[in-house]
């Protein structure tokens, strides 16, 4: 028998890597701006808002990435149907007042049926998603136009602003003791579940992690974990907004890593023959997935309407091209078959991080769109320089 | 004795672990007809592409002379200013552009780079004239049928001053009639001068037109046959392709067969779904026994693959008919997932484009028609995929640095070992291998023999398709022979030899003709 646990370790340092290289290179920027804002950057009160005001792309990204992972498609849409929910929101919301919940819960069943729209062309019919999404980048774009008949909806009951402004109830004083708590007991159960993973590969006699590797990963993430906890205790505690989308990243991590749907969309990414020829039914997965981005473009739709306080024609514009530019910034592959979930988290804050640093040195959107642009170019061409670097080694 | 217009001297070409051509000599008299026949891998194709500069100078060894000197063709471009023209069997043309467009494609009539679409038309017009083609210049391509279309390539190849005409099995497509009339074409050519190279499979067509025919067998010249000098028969040309001493090539293998048939495909039918009206398949009736391993033999595009995979999910062909019988029980195999379901399993031809997902980990490739067994209500345990995957990678003794390395980074004989894993984890009773060691080394395909005897050892039914006509032979307990869709023949291990197939085939191409 080959020493297995030293196979797995080469692989997964220099997998890790990769994975981390776009990791470092954020924290890079951030260290730049700190120092280039004269220490602004890094404030409670700034990461609370950094997080708040990328939420939406974070969320969008999420989406996008398992239509890239799935198939190499790009949905253009997401911008306009993030309009087109607030539209939806401010009508029965603001205009016949319905109850915010409600409104909230029938705006994520119209994301998901916009989703099967699109998505019933794409993967049964074989319409390029392209094609499809272009279609309802207008189509969406137009309704949005056609409900709010030009006018901005304003303004929305507290308990739907609570959404994205609100926080955990706090205990007073400067250091907020419940998101402390909430710090701590995230340390716990990471640890608990690093442990755990463990003690089963023992018992199973499974290849077991390099003892230092395994040290020196869990002290880092423990040490964010708490730098993290600290900080947002220093402003406001924990915004709802936060918890939202840590379930959505814990949630989504688990489904592509760790579910069999998940390899499925892998799989077919990587090569649609041998996926049906595998017996994977790629035309209902891809089809799943473009639902899925509905639903999500659905909760940005609900969570920037919420940020703005108000409904207006002209939301969302863009947003596509960020959720777009995140994915391929945190390492997905243009042809589909891989990237992953953090990459795109951490890829849609490296242009969060490039925004909100040059609006406090002041620079206009000019110069911050031309940066960003560079940004994804670069990021790109290391990632398939090292691709081809590895595939030589 | 008239001179020859090209001649090929000790040509050798060797791809990794395979020697596709091996001193290889090979002339051409001006002006004659000259087939070029061999069984496929025989090596026609790669000492045609030697020839075009597919394969460029220093890539291979020897000498071509083209009338009377030594030419050293870097790329195609090269070898068409020769005066050399390869008419391959997937035919060039853009389907969107019409006759005219594509006949002067990258030579167009210009001036100044600006198209002279007058010129254009008339020379068309007169190229088309050359070939009998009745078609307005302005017709797109898509527009006009695969007979046409190949005449076409031969005017386009007429447009460029060609000298000599090598067609990569012309007729393979056509209909009984265009395929005569492009025959008839390459004779009228000649008497104008043209010297022309005709690899095809159809010998009756190669007794027919050629002056001269060279035989080519496992990348080596065997003969030449003379018309006038030798006796051209298509039983004569049969035994130059397959007379090769069978060694031991094949792993010696007690089979143990059971009685009941255990796998029955009955009355299979299918529509091809691209020409209409022709049939893909015609009432084709398999039937495999317990640890008996069947062979399908037969030409390309007898439907062999086409069976397989209209039999596995319904892939392949419209208008599918016909039932599949499990132990005496019908079962439904339309749709992948049912095939899986019912333990069939199906390995593809084509290794890298459909058998494997090249950027993923061996790892990853082999759990994923078996996902079910490394995970619990659908939540993988990647632990146990690691651990089954490490079994299978000692057991079929793939070669490689661990489970996590990357499957398009193996060898041809290890990916293969890869897809074999897959299906084997699925645990099939009925395994169909389609070209299992297509591309693959001497070494590697003993080991995929060992792996199908083994798997037959343990009573599953084997289907195995090859071209490779003594790899069929060698290793099939029974073997039917396909042709046209149809099943042409059943032979027993002891009535199976190269020439029986082959008689198979042509007694069916002669009632079809």
């Amino acid at each position: 028998m080959p020493d297995l646990s030293n196979q797995t370790e080469t692989r997964k340092t220099s997998f890790n890597l990769r994975q981390y290289s776009m990791i470092i290179a954020l924290i890079v920027i951030m260290v730049l701006f700190q120092i280039l804002t004269g220490g602004i950057f890094l404030k409670p009160q700034n990461v609370t808002n950094l997080i708040l005001q990328n939420s939406y792309v974070i969320i969008l990204a999420v989406g996008m990435l398992l239509c890239i992972v799935s198939s190499g498609a790009i949905d253009l849409s997401v911008g306009s149907v993030v309009a087109f929910i607030g539209s939806l929101l401010g009508v029965l919301i603001v205009q016949k007042g319905m109850n915010v919940w409600l409104a909230v819960l029938i705006a994520l069943l119209v994301g998901a049926l916009i989703g099967a729209w699109q998505g019933f062309w794409i993967a049964y019919i074989r319409i390029p998603a392209f094609i499809v999404t272009l279609a309802g980048m207008l189509i969406f774009r137009g309704l949005t136009l056609y409900v709010l008949q030009g006018m901005t909806l304003s303004p929305f009951p507290k308990g739907f602003l609570a959404i994205s402004s609100g926080f955990l109830p706090t205990s007073g004083g400067p250091l907020d003791t419940t998101t402390l708590v909430l710090g701590a007991i995230a340390i716990v159960v990471y640890l608990f579940s690093a442990i755990r993973g463990l003690q089963r590969k023992k018992k199973h006699g499974y290849a077991l992690p390099a003892k230092g590797v395994f040290l020196i990963k869990n002290i880092v993430i423990v040490a964010a974990i708490a730098l993290f906890s600290i900080w947002l205790a220093l402003y406001e505690g924990v915004p709802i907004l936060l918890l939202i989308l840590v379930a959505l990243i814990l949630i989504y991590s688990f489904f592509t890593n760790k579910t069999v749907q998940g390899r499925y969309l892998y799989a077919m990414g990587g090569n649609e023959k041998a996926a049906i020829l595998s017996g994977i039914n790629t035309k209902k997965a891809l089809f799943f997935t473009f639902v899925n981005m509905g639903v999500l473009a659905a909760l940005g739709g609900i969570v920037f309407t919420s940020r703005l306080q108000a409904a207006t024609p002209a939301a969302g514009q863009n947003f596509e091209m960020d959720a777009i530019a995140s994915c391929y910034i945190g390492g997905a592959a243009v042809m589909g078959g891989s990237g992953t979930i953090v990459g795109a988290v951490v890829g849609a804050l490296v242009m969060g991080v490039i925004n909100n640093g040059l609006s406090i040195m002041g620079v206009g959107s000019d110069i911050t769109q031309t940066i960003k642009g560079f940004v994804l170019l670069a990021a790109v061409v290391f990632d398939i320089l090292s691709k081809k670097h590895a595939a030589r080694a | 004795m008239t001179e020859n217009i090209l001649e090929m001297r000790n040509i050798t070409k060797e791809f990794p672990g395979v020697r596709a051509l091996d001193r290889v000599n090979f002339s051409v008299k001006k002006g004659s007809v000259h087939a070029l026949v061999g069984e496929n891998g025989a090596g026609k194709s790669t000492l045609m592409n030697v020839l075009g500069g597919v394969y460029p100078y220093g890539t291979y060894s020897g000498d071509i002379v083209w009338e009377g000197k030594v030419c050293q063709f870097k790329n195609i471009k090269d070898s068409e200013k020769a005066g050399i023209a390869i008419i391959h069997q997937e035919l060039a043309l853009i389907p969107y552009l019409s006759i005219a467009e594509n006949l002067f494609i990258g030579n167009e009539r210009a001036k100044n780079g600006i198209v002279d679409w007058d010129l254009t038309y008339n020379e068309a017009k007169k190229l088309l004239l050359r070939v009998g083609l009745k078609e307005d210049p302005n017709t797109l391509v898509k527009d006009i049928n695969v007979g046409k279309q190949q005449l076409v390539e031969i005017a386009k190849a007429l447009g460029k001053n060609a000298k000599l005409l090598v067609l990569d099995e012309p007729t393979a497509a056509l209909t009984e009639r265009d395929s005569r009339h492009l025959l008839e074409l390459l004779k009228e050519l000649q008497k104008a001068g043209m010297t022309s190279i005709l690899i095809s499979h159809k010998l009756n067509e190669v007794a027919a037109v050629a002056d001269t025919i060279t035989i080519l067998r496992d990348g080596k010249t065997i003969e030449t046959l003379v018309d006038g000098r030798d006796e051209i028969t298509e039983d004569r040309i049969i035994k130059g392709m397959v007379g090769r001493e069978m060694t031991e090539r094949f792993p010696k293998r007690e089979a143990n067969i059971g009685k009941e048939v255990a796998f029955e495909i009955r009355d299979w039918s299918a529509d091809n779904p691209l020409i209409e009206g022709k049939k893909l398949l015609d009432h084709v009736n398999i039937k495999v026994h317990k640890g008996e391993i069947v062979g399908l033999a037969g030409l390309m595009g007898a439907g062999r693959t086409e069976l397989a995979m209209s039999v596995f999910g319904g892939l392949c062909g419209k208008n599918i008919t016909g039932k599949v019988f499990k132990d005496g029980v019908e079962i439904d195999t339309g749709t992948v997932q049912k095939a899986i379901a019912n333990k069939i399993a199906y390995v593809t031809e084509d290794r890298k484009t459909a058998g494997l997902i090249l950027m993923d980990d061996i790892r990853t490739n082999i759990t994923l028609s078996s996902l079910g067994k490394v995970s619990s209500r659908s939540v993988l345990d990647p632990d146990r995929e690691t651990q089954l995957a490490e079994e299978y990678r000692e057991k079929l003794n793939i070669k490689s640095r661990s489970v996590f390395q990357k499957a398009g980074s193996l060898s041809g004989g290890n990916q293969q070992k890869v897809v074999l894993s897959k299906w084997i984890l699925t645990e099939p009773d009925v395994l169909i291998l389609d070209e299992p060691t297509r591309g693959i080394d001497v070494g590697a395909k003993y080991e995929i023999y060992t792996i199908i005897n083994q798997l037959a050892s343990e009573g599953k039914c084997v289907i195995m398709i090859s071209s490779e006509l003594p790899e069929v032979l060698g290793i099939s307990d029974r073997v039917y022979v396909l042709n046209e869709g149809r099943v042409v023949g059943e032979l027993t291990k002891e009535e199976a030899k190269a020439e029986t197939v082959m008689q198979c085939i042509m007694a069916n191409k002669r009632l079809g003709a």
